[in-house]
This record gives C-alpha cells, sequence and structure tokens, in this order.
C-alpha cells in the first residue's frame, strides 16, 4: 500500500492554481482524508498533486445577508465547532459529529467532501435540502451551481477540469424552519447504511442511490402512512455489503417515521 | 505444593505475597507510549531490501505463464521469482500432527507452484530497494491463468463432487466421532428434546501490527537471524531451520515489541518463509510487512463452522444428553505445524463443558475450500462451543419455562465434585461454576434486570439478557501438540541472574505481544527474590538468549512461564542467602531478603544491601571460603503435567437492547465473572477480559470474511470489515473467583482467552431474549440488522 510515484505543488495563489491545474493528469488535494487512501491503494494514479490548502481566503465562515458562505477548506471540525453554523445552518451542525472520526473531521474539508460526492456522505444531502449553492471557479471565470444540479452520479458533480470549488453558500434558517438529521451507522463514524436530512419540505436521502435523492413523492403527502407508501417510488437504493435493497428501503421508512414524527412534535 | 507456598516473604510482614495480587502498571508501558517501541519496521539495516508478493486473483486456478519481463526493468528491482525458484531454498510442509487421526493436508510451498489455491496465495516475489518500487514493478508482472473448479461452499466440499486437490479422493480434511454410548437411549427416554442449528461467520483477528518479518542471512557463518513479530520464536528458529537447511543453532529468531497477535502470529506463513528464503537466496536482509489489505486476504481467519446441536432434558430440567454435528471448512491446505483440525476438535472437546450430564454424543467434519486458510485464532473452539451450549440451554429453560439462571445453576457441575472427568474426555482438577454464578447474579444483580426486562416490554422497549457459563483450555501440557509429533514446546523457562549491582534481570521464553506478561514476570521475579519492581528488568523474545520455550499461545505466558520465574526467583533468593551466610558469617536460616537487602528474619533489620553482596561475589570471591563459589545465575524450567490442560471456568452476561425497526442491537452492559486461579496483576487480568470481551463482541455483532460465490474476498479492508470500536462497546464489569491450581506453586490458570470465549454466547443468549416476545430468534453469527430484521419478517 505505497502510493504510486507523484509530483506535488502546493501553490500560494489562485491564479498559479489554476495554472498546475492545466496539466492533463492534476489532481487537486484538499484534506486528503479520500484522495489519499485512494492513492496508497493504487486505485488512481494522478501525476501531479495540485494541494490547494495553502489558497488565501477559502478558509472562511461568513455570515452574510441571508446566507452563510463556507469556504472550500473549511474542516469538518471547524464547522461542528462553529457558533455560526448551530446558530444558522443547524441541519449542518447536526450532520458533522456523524462525519468519520475526530481526527479525519480534522483534515477533511467541506469541499472536499462535496466535490467527491460520495453517495453516503453527510454534506451532499444537506447542501441538497439546504438549496445551497455552489461557487465554481475556473481561471477566466466563476460561475454558481444549485446543489440538486451540482451532484450528477456516483462519484460524479458539475466540476470541469481545471475548475476548482470554491465556497459554498447556505441560507440561513429562519424562525420558522425545521430541520432534521438522522442516520443509521452500524458503528459510530461508519458511512451511513442509509441517512436523511430533512429541511423543512425537503427530504433528501444519502446512501439510498447514487448521489442525495430527493424523495419526491414522500414529502408531498398529507399522512405518514401514504408518505411511507409512496417511498418506493422515489428509492431504489442499492444493496451495500450487509444490507439488501429491501432492507435499505425498509429502514428509509423508519427514517422517514421518525422525521416525520420529529417534524409534527 | 499449592498455595501455601505463596508467601514470598518472611512470615507476618505486610508484603506477603509481595507484589502478586497488586495492580503494578506494566513498566513497558511508558516505552511504548513514548514512542520508543521496536517494531520490525522500525528496524533500519544497511542494504535491506523490500520484498511483496504477487498473490491469485482467483480462488482455484492453474498458473499458465508468468511473465516478469517487465517487472525486471522497473527501476531498484533486485529480482522477481516464482515457486519453482524459492523451493529451491526451502522445502515444502504439511500440516499435519499424529494424535488427529486421519487428518490430511498436501505439502504446501513458500510461493504456490503450478496452481494457486485461494484468492491471495502468493505465486511471486518481487524485490526491491524500497517497497514502493517492489509495487510498482508488482503492477507490470504479466499471468496467465487457467480457472479451476473452485469450492467455496462447505457442503458442497463436503459432498465432494469437485475435489480440490487430485491426490486425495475427498475434500475432508480431518473427521472425528465421540460417542459416551446410550445417547439415543437418553434422547428416547426424555421429556424434552431441543434441537437448533447455530452458524459462525468466518473472521480474523485484526493485530495492530501486521504480520513482519526482516530476514537476515549471513552467508560467511551460514547463519540466519530473523526479526519477527511472532509469539513462538523457538518453534520459528526450528521451522527455518528445518526448512531452510542451516543448523538450528545457527538460526536466531528475535521477536522485539509485538504489536498484537491473538493466534494470528503463531503459524508458519508462506509470505514469511519465502521473505527468509529471499534473504538466503540474495545474501542480504530482506523485509516483508503485510499491508492490511494483504492482511485480510491472508492472515489466517477463524470459525466458519455450521453445526447441528440436540440437547435431552427431562422435566424437571435436568439435561440428559448433547449430541452434535459439527462442520468446518479451513481453506485448501491445513496450517503448520498446529494444523486446522484444532479448532473443530476442540468444539467436540468442549461443548457441553459446564454441566453434568453423562451422554455425549459428536460428529465433525473438517473440509477443504478455495478460500483463505484458517487456524487457531484467540479462543480457539471455544466461542463456537460456547455459544452452542448456552443457545440451546436457553433454548431448553424456554420450553420448560425456567429461568435461564435457575436451569443453569440445576445443572452445572458441583463446585465439590472434582476432580472431575467430562464425557468427551477430559478432566477438570478444580472449577467454581456455582460460586461464579452466584457471583454474576449478584454483580448484575438479575432479578432486578428481570424486573426492569418486563416493565419496558410494556413500553416496547426490547431488552434481552444472556448468559454464557464457561469453561477454558488454558496452561496446556504437552498433550496439546508435542504428542502429536509437533516440535512445540509445552515448557518454558526462565534465568534470573543478579547483577552485582543489586538488579534482577529476567530472561524467560514467554514472549510479550503488547499484554504484559513482561510485567508480571517482574511483579514475580520481584517478589521471588526479595526485591523491589525498579530493581528487574525482563528480556524476553530471544532464541540466542532466553531458555527454550513455547512462547505464547493458548492461555499459557502466566501460569507456565510465570511458575518458571517464580521457581527460578526461590531458587536465586536461596543462592542469595547462602553467600550472604558467608560473608556475614551467619546461619543461612536466619537470613532473609526484604526491601533489596539482606535482613535479620526475625528482626527483620538490615544487615546487608544488596549491591554489598553483588559486590562481594562477583569482585571479591578472594574473601569467600576457599571451597566455595556463588552461583548467582539460575535456570528454572515448567511444564504442566498431571492434567492435559488447566481448565479455567467462569460465566458472562450480556444486557442489549434490540431495535425491532432497525435490527440494531445496543450493547447496554456486559459482565464476566472469572476464575483464572491466582490472579497476579488484577489491572492486567481485567483488561485481558475486557479485551477478549470486545473480540468476542466483534464475531457477535460485527466481524465477518465475506466472500462471493466465486471466492473472492468481499470486504477484505478496514472499511468494509467491521472491527468492533470503542464507540458502540457497553461497560464490561469484571469479578473473580480464585482456584488456584494446585499443580504448581504460583497457582495461576489462563485468562487471556476468556473473555472471547463466552461473549458471543452471552450477547446471543441477550439479542434471542430480547426478541421472545416478538417471536424471533437469530442463530447465525454475526448478528447484522440485516439478519435480524429477516428474523422479524421486514427485510
Ligand atoms: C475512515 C474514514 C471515514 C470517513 N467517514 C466519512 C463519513 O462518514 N462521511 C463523510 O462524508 N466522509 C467520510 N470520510 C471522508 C472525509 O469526510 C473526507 O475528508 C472527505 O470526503 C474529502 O475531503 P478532503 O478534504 O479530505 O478531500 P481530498 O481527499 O483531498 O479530496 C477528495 C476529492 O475531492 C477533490 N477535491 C478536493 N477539494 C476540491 C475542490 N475544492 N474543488 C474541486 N475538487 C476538489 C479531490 O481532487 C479528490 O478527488 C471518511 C474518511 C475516512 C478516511
Amino acid at each position: 500500500m505505497k502510493a504510486p510515484a507523484f509530483a506535488y505543488v502546493k501553490p500560494a495563489s489562485l491564479p498559479e492554481a489554476f495554472e498546475l491545474l492545466q496539466h492533463p493528469n492534476a489532481k487537486i488535494l484538499a484534506g486528503g482524508q479520500s484522495l489519499i487512501p485512494s492513492l496508497n491503494m493504487r486505485l488512481s494514479s494522478p501525476e501531479l498533486l495540485v494541494d490547494i490548502t495553502g489558497l488565501p481566503g477559502l478558509s472562511e465562515i461568513k455570515v452574510l445577508n441571508g446566507f452563510v458562505r463556507i469556504g472550500t477548506l473549511v474542516t469538518h471540525t471547524r464547522i461542528e465547532q462553529s457558533p455560526e453554523i448551530k446558530k444558522h445552518i443547524p441541519l449542518l451542525a447536526q450532520a458533522v459529529p456523524h462525519i468519520a472520526h475526530a481526527a479525519i473531521r480534522n483534515r477533511g474539508t467541506i469541499g472536499g467532501s462535496l466535490a467527491l460526492a460520495d453517495p453516503a456522505a453527510e454534506y451532499p444531502a444537506c447542501a441538497v435540502a439546504l438549496e445551497a449553492v455552489f461557487i465554481l471557479k475556473n481561471k477566466t471565470t466563476e460561475r454558481r451551481v444549485k446543489a440538486e444540479q451540482f451532484f450528477k452520479g456516483l462519484f460524479e458533480t458539475d466540476l470541469k477540469p481545471g475548475e476548482i470549488l470554491t465556497a459554498a453558500e447556505f441560507p440561513v434558517a429562519g424562525k420558522s424552519d425545521r430541520s432534521v438529521f438522522l442516520e443509521l451507522t452500524r458503528r459510530q463514524g461508519d458511512y451511513a447504511i442509509i441517512g436523511l436530512a430533512v429541511h423543512n419540505s425537503n427530504f433528501v436521502y444519502f446512501g439510498a442511490g447514487s448521489m442525495p435523492v430527493v424523495a419526491k413523492n414522500a414529502s408531498s403527502k398529507k399522512t405518514l402512512k401514504e408518505a411511507k407508501a409512496a417511498l418506493a417510488k422515489d428509492l431504489n437504493p442499492p444493496a451495500d455489503l450487509y444490507h439488501s435493497s429491501a432492507t435499505k428501503l425498509h429502514l428509509a421508512g423508519v427514517l422517514l417515521e421518525r422525521a416525520w414524527n420529529m417534524l409534527t412534535t | 505444593m499449592g498455595k501455601a507456598e505463596l508467601p514470598l516473604h518472611a512470615p507476618g510482614t505486610k508484603l506477603d505475597r509481595g507484589y502478586i495480587g497488586q495492580s503494578v502498571p506494566r513498566p513497558n508501558a511508558q516505552r511504548l507510549l513514548q514512542g520508543r517501541g521496536s517494531y520490525v519496521d522500525d528496524l533500519r539495516f544497511p542494504r535491506l531490501a523490500h520484498v511483496v508478493f504477487y498473490r491469485s486473483p482467483h480462488a482455484h486456478a492453474k498458473i499458465k505463464r508468468l511473465d516478469f519481463s517487465k517487472g525486471l526493468k522497473s527501476e531498484g528491482v533486485i529480482a522477481i521469482l516464482d515457486g519453482r525458484a524459492v523451493a529451491e531454498y526451502c522445502t515444502p510442509w504439511v500440516g499435519v500432527l499424529a494424535h488427529l487421526k486421519g487428518i490430511k493436508s498436501p505439502p504446501q510451498h513458500a510461493i504456490a507452484i503450478e496452481r494457486a489455491c485461494w484468492q491471495g496465495e502468493a505465486v511471486a516475489a518481487v524485490v526491491a530497494e524500497t517497497r514502493a518500487q517492489a509495487e510498482d514493478a508488482l503492477g507490470l508482472i504479466e499471468a496467465e491463468w487457467e480457472e479451476l473448479p473452485a469450492v467455496i461452499d462447505m457442503q458442497e466440499s463436503l459432498e465432494g463432487k469437485k475435489i480440490i486437490h487430485k491426490e486425495f479422493a475427498d475434500n475432508i480434511c480431518f473427521s472425528r466421532q465421540h460417542d459416551t454410548g446410550g445417547v439415543d437411549e437418553a434422547f428416547a427416554a426424555a421429556d424434552v428434546v431441543v434441537e437448533e442449528t447455530f452458524e459462525f461467520g468466518r473472521h480474523t483477528g485484526v493485530c495492530l501490527e501486521g504480520r513482519a518479518i526482516l530476514a537476515d542471512y549471513n552467508a560467511a557463518e551460514h547463519s540466519l537471524t530473523v526479526y519477527h513479530s511472532t509469539q513462538a520464536p523457538h518453534m520459528m528458529q526450528d521451522i527455518f531451520s528445518r526448512h531452510l537447511g542451516i543448523p538450528e543453532a545457527s538460526v536466531r529468531v528475535i521477536a522485539r515489541d509485538v504489536g498484537g497477535s491473538f493466534g494470528i502470529k503463531v503459524h508458519v506463513y508462506p509470505d514469511e518463509m519465502a521473505t527468509a528464503a529471499l534473504s538466503v537466496m540474495l545474501r542480504r536482509p530482506v523485509k516483508f510487512v503485510a499491508d492490511r489489505l494483504e492482511s485480510f486476504a491472508t492472515d489466517i481467519h477463524a470459525r466458519e463452522h455450521k453445526v447441528k446441536i440436540k440437547m435431552a432434558v427431562s422435566r424437571t430440567g435436568e439435561i440428559l444428553a448433547f449430541d452434535l454435528d459439527d462442520l468446518s471448512a479451513i481453506g485448501p491446505y491445513s496450517v503448520y505445524p498446529r494444523t486446522s483440525g484444532i479448532e473443530g476438535n476442540q468444539v467436540v472437546n468442549l461443548t457441553g463443558g459446564p454441566y453434568k450430564h453423562r451422554k455425549y454424543r459428536a460428529k465433525l467434519n473438517v473440509v477443504f475450500t478455495n478460500k483463505n486458510v484458517t487456524c487457531q485464532y484467540r479462543a480457539v473452539g471455544h466461542p463456537i462451543a460456547v455459544a452452542l451450549t448456552e443457545g440451546i440451554v436457553d433454548k431448553a429453560a424456554a420450553k420448560l419455562g425456567m429461568d435461564p439462571a435457575e436451569f443453569r445453576r440445576k445443572n452445572l457441575i458441583p463446585d465439590d465434585a472434582y476432580p472431575y472427568t467430562f464425557p468427551s474426555g477430559i478432566k477438570f482438577e478444580r472449577l467454581s461454576h456455582h460460586q461464579t454464578l452466584n457471583k454474576l447474579l449478584d454483580l448484575m444483580s438479575y432479578k432486578k434486570l428481570r424486573e426492569e426486562q418486563e416493565v419496558l416490554r410494556k413500553q416496547n422497549i426490547f431488552r434481552g439478557i444472556g448468559l454464557a457459563a464457561m469453561i477454558e483450555v488454558t496452561n496446556p501440557s504437552p498433550a496439546f501438540y508435542g504428542v502429536g509429533g509437533a516440535r512445540i514446546s509445552a515448557q518454558d523457562g526462565a534465568t534470573l541472574r543478579l547483577e552485582p549491582t543489586g538488579m534482577v534481570t529476567v530472561m524467560c521464553s514467554v514472549t510479550e505481544q503488547g499484554q504484559g506478561t513482561e510485567g508480571i514476570f517482574a511483579q514475580i521475579a520481584a517478589s521471588a527474590v526479595g526485591v523491589s519492581m525498579d530493581k528487574v528488568r525482563v528480556i524476553t523474545g530471544d532464541t540466542g538468549v532466553t531458555p527454550y520455550g513455547g512462547g505464547t499461545w493458548a492461555s499459557r505466558g502466566a501460569g507456565i512461564g510465570g511458575e518458571a520465574v517464580l521457581l527460578a526467583g526461590r531458587a536465586l533468593r536461596s543462592n542469595m542467602l547462602e553467600i550472604a551466610s558467608k560473608i556475614l558469617n551467619l546461619e543461612k536460616e536466619t537470613l532473609d531478603i526484604g526491601n533489596n537487602a539482606i535482613i535479620g528474619k526475625l528482626t527483620q533489620e538490615k544487615k546487608m544491601p544488596l549491591e554489598e553482596l553483588g559486590r562481594v561475589a562477583y569482585f571479591r570471591p578472594d574473601t569467600l571460603p576457599m571451597d566455595f563459589q556463588a552461583e548467582l545465575t539460575v535456570t528454572r524450567h515448567y511444564t504442566p503435567r498431571q492434567y492435559g490442560f488447566t481448565f479455567t471456568n467462569g460465566i458472562q452476561a450480556s444486557l442489549v437492547e434490540v431495535d425491532p425497526d432497525t435490527g440494531f442491537v445496543k450493547l447496554l452492559k456486559h459482565w464476566c465473572v472469572e476464575d483464572s486461579g491466582t490472579v497476579i496483576n488484577p489491572m492486567l487480568v481485567d483488561e485481558q477480559l475486557r479485551g477478549g470481551v470486545v473480540q468476542g463482541i466483534g464475531a457477535a455483532l460485527f466481524e465477518e470474511c465475506l466472500y462471493s460465490p466465486e471466492g473472492q474476498l468481499l470486504n477484505g479492508s478496514m472499511a468494509d470489515y467491521l472491527v468492533p470500536m470503542s464507540g458502540e462497546m457497553p461497560d464490561i464489569i469484571c469479578a473473580h473467583v480464585e482456584t488456584p491450581t494446585l499443580q504448581s506453586q504460583l497457582g495461576a490458570k489462563g485468562v487471556g482467552e476468556a473473555g472471547t470465549a463466552g461473549a458471543p454466547g452471552a450477547v446471543m443468549n441477550a439479542i434471542n431474549d430480547a426478541l421472545a416476545p416478538l417471536n424471533a430468534r437469530v442463530t447465525a453469527m454475526p448478528f447484522t440488522p440485516e439478519r435480524i430484521l429477516r428474523a422479524l419478517a421486514k427485510a
């Protein structure tokens, strides 16, 4: 388990980073908590790693007018400890302790997690539920993409070669907004068997498909019974090593019921 | 001589037992915690080469062609070799023992020749200047395979339609039948017969430090020094010597710090033998460190049993007979030199162990499959025997409407019935089932828990209480391996040396794996000689230095190695008093040793510091009588012989809550009352129990090596193979009954495997107790949410 040889550069500015990313086989390195294991297991072999952790201006949590902007390099631990996030994005605050373990949270970044787009990860589902907007930059332009449009498939996003995800913007939760975060893991810190991030009427599952799955049918129903019955139309969760698809669907129903009961009490 | 001999200091002093029975912190903990441990991978050698292995991607396949040409051109590569080339330097082995009648296994090579029999078996070795370069070259090897029919399922293997090894007529490695007679009659006469089939998943013992070996051949001397993460240095010395053709005295095996072993590191691994052979071949030091992915695919696995068990019971709740049929799969080879027949054999020996029935019949079939090999892992066979027995006992109690604790009380062998011969033929010196049961029920407030359980059930909270009584093999005599022809030592030795400064150096053949063996040897030595702990240094794990011995396995370190240290310590003390009497011109009988000094036996007054004794004995022996020679180095050996095994007993309890919606099991609490004889260090004993319980919980809830129908390991990584983690573990409450063995003066039995032996059965019974009102029951470990939901008809 030794990574194949690669070149490593840690640019000091965004333009420099964009320049380096022109290299055809370059890869962005953020917290390294997903990328480095995949290199060590020789699952990928980039020629150049562009370490973005030295770039200025990407590590802030800023409360702006009606939204919070989280820089791509903000670590899971900082999100966990931020009073602003606790106050303004309670769903994210609830989700973050479920991500891995303290040592990994100290290094892993929100941008890395969103860019990786693991279907069982917490942030992508929260971002979709919260209708977050992502800021993507390349050498010349900046564009804004809605979370729901950003996730395209299994480990697949709207990010184009040479682009860096620089920040995510989350709307500030209002007084009447309600959110619930639930996930099932056999061991604390594991990726979810299945999980549910709810913000108002957005019910978003993770670990339930190739990307965050919005339970549109279920969430449009008036009663829990109807909602549970409609769930099979929304989800067809893939089996994992330990759970069949049917079991995951059953567990999705259990989470739906728990979230529903929490929201209505 | 019994425990009465234990007073290691002058009678009447407070230090009666010295450090025995005290929770002294282990001296090596500081060093390890400060990062100054010295594991194999920490060693630096000039001209060190690194080896990695090209492993079969198929469960069963013929090697049609291996092409190393591209790899050989890769940077830093020293050699790439196939099985034939390595076989020139290392002879094959066969994992059979004479006392397991009929056991068979084909010859196994360090590197497979012609055919690979499991996914992960090494078929080529790549040696390079660095590990990364070796891995680069690995990717350039080209192989052509012809896939052969693979036998993955053990039932299919037993049926024998596809034969794995052509030289055999079937796939049966070993089988055994045991019958006391009268079993059918007992079942015919029984009021109640309970029956169940239990399944035990294949799992492995994930060591913090993976397997590691650094072999350094010296061509000038035709000698080999092996730095090895191993439990049994002398056993490995013998094996390297015989299979590499180097005189035994020229092979030295050194086990410095070992980061956990659990039975994983007491076997002969082909890739480790190949590493030693490569060092000879290339005449330079060669290192192999199994990475985590290799560990999952090639460290021995264990368990994988499917067992049908039947029990006959009278209306009043007396167990009359057991009838057992165990099928177990071990992979394509019986592992050398201990064989893979032992686990099944233990299931036959131990099932029903705590109880007083007299009729017993058992059938065992151990079959080959095309998966990784299995062999002895912590608590060998015990978790299976205990879970079977305790699972069926609970079922019978439920059927009779009896409380499970009362049912056990009725059937446990009485505490005054010893010595006792169990229907499987094993003998118990002295056990304390009833004392441990009573203590456990007290400790856990059993009655109150049952009441609380009733109340909570009405609120749809499903808690369960599970008990598991057990017996455990410890301190094995030569009956375990030696009688079968294995060159595995059941004896151990200790050398104690008084240094001129009054320090005591202990050299013992039992090894330290992180469990604190060296700590208890220091306690015993200090107590036996009469010095304080800080005056003792312990050296283990070096065949060039310590007496010959078996090492660490089968819960034997404290009971056997500890006794050798005690005997040597007493002999050294006597020799020291002899010298003191000459120096002081006083009768030996009037002197004693205490607080690092020669003292008056009656007055306790200090006569002479030990460094003075050392000074005279080593530097001024001219002042001693002409015909007197001081002997300040003594060696003693110990082998348990009166009993085949020094059995211990204990009982565990688990309290769980099952969520019937998710199938999740929450572990609320766990209790363990154990009788391991003399407790030398309560803190270390409790930590052994707790660690063992956690590994047992792993088997019950989390751990399983999953294979596809084609024989591909599906979860061979830390992300996918679920080891138990602290967040999910309950508080584990330990308590003890002390029934010292009278075979030794120390009286210590073993404790290293007790936790692992009992926990799976206790957890299983707790889950089934929780599920009882829902009419569901689970019998296949591990109890995943999926399996529990299926039992509840929700998945
Ligand atoms: C044992 C373990 C358990 C874990 N458990 C969980 C869990 O339960 N839930 C969970 O969500 N995660 C989990 N993780 C993953 C962890 O959260 C990672 O930190 C995260 O997925 C990736 O963040 P990173 O900063 O480490 O990114 P890196 O590993 O550095 O990069 C990940 C990928 O994203 C790309 N990338 C990174 N930053 C950017 C950017 N700004 N723009 C464009 N592309 C970028 C990289 O090129 C790479 O492909 C676990 C990890 C480990 C090791």
